[in-house]
């Protein structure tokens, strides 16, 4: 199948007086039209830079692209100019971010804030642009549109701000969105419903989403494919069915085993991953994961395992990952 | 918002209230009284009979309650007495100079917000580009440099550029008359004032609006609106500078309400008779009831001031609004 978006060995590294963080260190992975791909992993392991830099929005100073490919739609959109990236961002690619508190802007009203996208890309009036905001507004739910139009993000609840991010990621019909971990910051029963909502609304108009999250009961439920990332880098990545029944990464497996899981029984054991991520001006030529490992030997430290196939569209990249399996991890 | 407006109306009087009692009581510490000091001569010496005659005359021998009463009336009913000095009504000598003051502390403050605002955001969206050090440097040095100093270096300038130009020397108008008597006169007398008290005063606008800026320009809304694909030029007007401006608006505000009695020396530098000097004279005579009314009526330009931020506030914040 033609590739939405490819990207490859992309590397952002902010450099800073601490030194230089390699926060995106090599990733590649692709996006089908209309597939749902996740990227999961502890704080800090450079989802959201690795997200911004599709988009370009990573500042610079102190960060920078040292590297890789972005191809959408065939096109690099590391050799595009400022104007030709700007034409593709909140038209081709819509992004939602993590905070509805203060990612909407207090001082604008929603309509002006719906309205600007569809003015600005699509250059139809203000008529024509406020008739699609109401349409908007009625797709993610909420009532009352018109009314809702002349309200500021102060009047509304945490979730309709997260609605009406959504509804703002899709005014110019996009072919990906990206959302930033679009639910961390609402309450569990509003989380499913965001989610639920944007699962429906990108299998019915066709949208392609790389959905952030530290939460893998999500990836399970939403997600066609799974980017397990770790330091910087992809260490594992295939589709939801398979990582989270026949994860092949260490790390994987100690995500999995921190979250309740529905198929386990309801007293089994929760392990929260031990140690503290790394470091990320700090690394050297072995695999970051190794400290934290309990698979660990030798040859991690003298080299970086590379992504290898462990089944049909399943990479992982562990020396030793034909011993890393859910039941096999219990006793190692 | 009407409600809004009227409560910042309602607050508005305890707050005079309490200007007046205090600027009543601390001119009436200080010992000594202006039959003293009209009727003492070189070596202090006066007549105790003619001093009394003379407080009664100015009622300054009634009970001080009875005085603070009928000030505190006054001012409500725009009747401040007569002054102790001139016995004319000061309303009268007022009137004059605060129109001259009004009209400089206005020019003053738009150029200040001329400078400041664009200035400011410059700054900010360059941060640390030459352009950044050129604007900082220059409000730096308007913090530094005493205004009336300004205000010699620019008649020293006009004087010889006009020279050097057109062979004759050329200063500003020395008598002042309303805007609306002879416009180009009155500007031309003015704005040298003006802008020697607003460029200080820019300075510390253009510094607010730089770091508020700053602030600004890394939230997340600001974020979003990239992520929209907007033009960086729509995303500094449209959605970082209103965010920004809120507390420009206050320094602006009380900048203003200070510009209106606070210019003594560069009142004196270009020969303007503005409500600052009248104040000082007012109070080495121990003109009470001048200094009182003077002071008063800052309060009240202080107030009223104060009032506009509010209201200003309330329209660029829809929190403030609709709260
Ligand atoms: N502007 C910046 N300057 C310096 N370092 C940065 C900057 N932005 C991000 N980083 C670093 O890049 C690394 C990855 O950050 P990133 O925000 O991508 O993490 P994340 O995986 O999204 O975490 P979270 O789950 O907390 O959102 C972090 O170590 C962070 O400190
Ligand atoms: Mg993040």
């Amino acid at each position: 199948m033609e590739k939405l978006l490819e990207v490859k060995g992309l590397k952002t590294h902010f450099f800073t007086s601490g030194g230089v963080v390699k926060a995106v260190d090599g990733i590649s992975y692709d996006v089908a039209p209309g597939e749902t791909v996740a990227v999961v992993g502890e704080s800090g392991c450079g989802k959201s830079v690795g997200a911004m830099s599709i988009l370009r929005l990573i500042p610079d100073p102190p960060g920078k692209n040292m590297g890789g490919e972005i191809l959408f739609q065939g096109r690099d959109l590391l050799e595009l100019s400022d104007a030709e990236m700007r034409d593709i961002r909140g038209r081709d690619i819509g992004m939602i971010f993590q905070e509805p508190m203060t990612s909407l802007n207090p001082v604008l009203s929603i309509g002006r804030q719906l309205t600007e996208t569809v003015e600005h890309h699509l250059k139809v009036s203000r008529k024509q642009a406020m008739e699609r905001a109401i349409e908007l507004l009625g797709l993610v739910g909420i009532s009352e549109p018109e009314r809702r139009l002349k309200q500021y993000p102060h009047h509304l609840s945490g979730g309709m701000r997260q609605r009406v991010m959504i509804a703002m990621s899709l005014a110019c019909e996009p072919k990906l969105i990206i959302a930033d971990e679009p639910t961390t910051a609402l309450d569990v029963t509003i989380q499913a419903q965001i989610l639920e909502l944007m699962k429906n609304l990108t299998r019915e108009l066709g949208v392609a989403m790389i959905i952030i999250t530290h939460n893998l009961g999500v990836v399970a439920r939403y997600a066609d494919r799974v980017n397990v990332m770790y330091a910087g880098r992809i260490v594992e990545s295939g589709t939801a069915e398979e990582i989270y029944h026949n994860p092949k990464h260490p790390y994987t497996l100690a995500l999995l085993r921190s979250v309740p899981r529905m198929d386990q029984p309801r007293g089994a054991k929760l392990e929260p991953v031990d140690g503290q991520p790394p470091d990320l001006t700090k690394l050297d030529g072995g695999c970051a994961f190794r400290p934290r490992c309990r698979f660990a030997t030798e040859s991690c430290a003298q080299a970086q395992p590379v992504l290898e196939e462990v089944a049909p569209a399943h990479i992982s990249a562990c020396f030793e990952k034909d011993r890393v399996g859910l039941t096999a991890g219990v006793t190692a | 918002m009407l409600q809004y407006v009227l409560k910042r109306l309602l607050l508005m009087i305890p707050t005079i209230l309490g200007a007046a009692f205090i600027i009543f009581f601390i001119l009436r510490v200080v010992p000594g009284d202006v039959c003293e000091l009209k009727l003492g001569g070189d070596g202090g010496h006066y007549d105790p009979v003619q001093v009394e005659i003379c407080q009664k005359n100015l009622g300054i021998d009634r009970p001080v309650y009875e005085q603070f009463g009928k000030f505190v009336v006054g001012i409500f009913t725009f009747d401040y007495g007569n002054s102790m000095d001139t016995g004319k009504p000061v309303t009268h000598e007022i009137g004059l100079r605060f129109q001259l003051s009004l009209q400089i502390a206005i020019m003053a403050t738009l150029v200040t917000i001329i400078i400041a605002i664009p200035l400011g955001t410059i700054s900010a969206v360059y941060q640390n580009s030459w352009i950044d050090y050129i604007v900082r440097t220059v409000s730096i040095a308007g913090i530094a440099l005493p205004s009336f100093w300004l205000g010699i270096l620019l008649l020293l300038f006009l004087l010889n550029f006009s020279d050097w130009m057109w062979g004759i020397r050329w200063s500003p108008p020395l008598i002042y008359k309303p805007i609306w008597e002879d416009p180009y006169h009155n500007v031309s007398q003015l704005i040298w004032p003006a802008v020697a008290t607003g460029y200080r005063y820019s300075a510390v606008a253009t510094r607010m609006t730089r770091s508020s800026m700053l602030e600004v320009l890394r939230e997340d809304y600001v974020r979003t609106a990239r992520a929209k694909g907007l033009l960086e030029k729509l995303i500094i007007n449209r959605h970082a500078l209103k965010n920004a401006l809120l507390p420009v608006v206050t320094v602006i505000g009380i900048e203003f309400a200070f510009l209106m009695g606070g210019l003594v020396v560069t009142e004196q530098v270009f020969n303007l008779n503005g409500l600052g000097q009248l104040l000082v004279h007012s109070v080495t005579g121990k003109d009470y009831t001048m200094t009182q009314a003077i002071v008063m009526i800052i309060v009240l330009v202080f107030v009223f001031t104060n009032f506009m931020v509010d209201i200003l506030y309330a329209w660029l914040d829809p929190r403030i609004r609709y709260s």
